[in-house]
């Protein structure tokens, strides 16, 4: 869903390019505290993997198609304010290199795509473990739900931007219920691939999941003592 | 104790990284050319005209197409550039950021 030039006027695009200057310097001291020996290379392969699944539009309905936007997954694997680092380099590389998404329309892209679905994307990945029982198995189930929600929020968040500063006047609710309809089948794909991606890792090497660490902290009180 | 062998966080990091540069240069070109959500939208509801083209659409890279390469691995070929480029401006933040973040917790020689 990357927003080009034209979609929203210059003061709705400057007032977005701002909320995303903001949240990238709070990543960028939040960051600090998640980024350690293990995270910084892991970092770089999320922002790579996000790009290049970015890539992979998937048919959601009658000729239409839908990509991963990665803030949950990129959330739960190497925290928040290093996911929203992640995601802002690769929608600053496909504004600037693809011509994927608007230059004036960057803040506005890293603030759907990043800050809606990094935050919005963690914040119910963790609400969903606090619910869920506390084992290495709901990590993945977790952050697909978070996933879920936050590509339809993203959706959601277009709708409310475009209501301040769209180009062309849409009604409202035909406007939200045509993004949110479609967004919520993008959703389904966002939380399946969410879901492999970091079942898989959690698989391999649960310590190098963000998201898996408070589970792993409790794990040693559920060592079983073999008879 | 635990009897699996355990993977390396350097093997975690060259297949994440291999299956990266397979899905963006290789299975990109099977990828959905369908408009996307936005678009879809945008075009139904009639504010795709309002789309002005991107300053940076003459680029070599512009529409995940490498200029001067035509056919099959143009896409492909753009989506590796583009992974690579991604990594190198991420894993260098990063160290930045952690440079900055432990300025005295590593013992000097």
């Amino acid at each position: 869903m990357h927003v080009p030039d034209g979609f929203l006027d210059a003061p709705t695009s400057i007032a977005t390019a701002g909320v995303a200057a903001v949240a990238v310097t709070i990543a960028l001291r939040g960051a600090r505290r998640e980024v350690d020996d293990r995270i910084a290379p892991l970092a770089g392969l999320v922002a790579t993997f996000v790009f290049a699944t970015q890539m992979l539009n998937f048919p959601v309905a009658g000729g239409t198609s839908g990509h991963l936007m990665g803030g949950a997954l990129a959330a739960v694997l190497v925290g928040p304010y290093t996911g929203l680092l992640c995601l802002t380099v690769v929608l600053a590389v496909q504004s600037l290199l693809f011509a994927d998404g608007g230059i004036t329309a960057l803040g506005t892209n890293v603030v759907l795509m990043g800050v809606v679905t990094v935050v919005v994307g963690y914040l119910v990945f963790r609400a969903a473990q606090l619910v869920l029982p506390k084992r290495l198995s709901m990590v993945a189930p977790a952050a697909a739900l978070g996933a879920l929600v936050s590509v339809v929020l993203a959706a959601a968040t277009f709708v409310g931007l475009y209501v301040v500063g769209g180009a062309v006047p849409i009604p409202l609710d035909t406007l939200l219920t045509a993004m949110v309809g479609v967004h919520v089948l993008i959703g389904i794909g966002e939380a399946v691939i969410t879901f492999l991606v970091v079942a898989s890792i959690v698989a391999v090497r649960p310590d190098l999941v963000h998201g898996a660490r408070r589970v792993l902290d409790v794990r040693p009180l559920e060592t079983r003592v073999s008879a | 104790m635990n009897t699996r062998r355990r993977v390396s966080t350097r093997t975690v990091l060259v297949v994440g990284l291999l299956v990266a540069l397979v899905l963006a240069g290789v299975v990109s070109y099977y990828a959905s050319a369908s408009p996307d959500g936005l678009n879809r939208v945008a075009g139904d509801l009639g504010f795709a005209g309002a789309e002005q083209a991107s300053r940076t659409q003459d680029g070599p890279l512009a529409g995940y197409e490498t200029a001067g390469v035509d056919g099959r691995w143009s896409g492909g070929l753009a989506g590796v550039i583009g992974c690579l480029v991604v990594l190198a401006l991420t894993t260098g933040l990063m160290l930045v950021r952690r440079r900055s973040a432990q300025p005295t917790t590593v013992g000097g020689e």
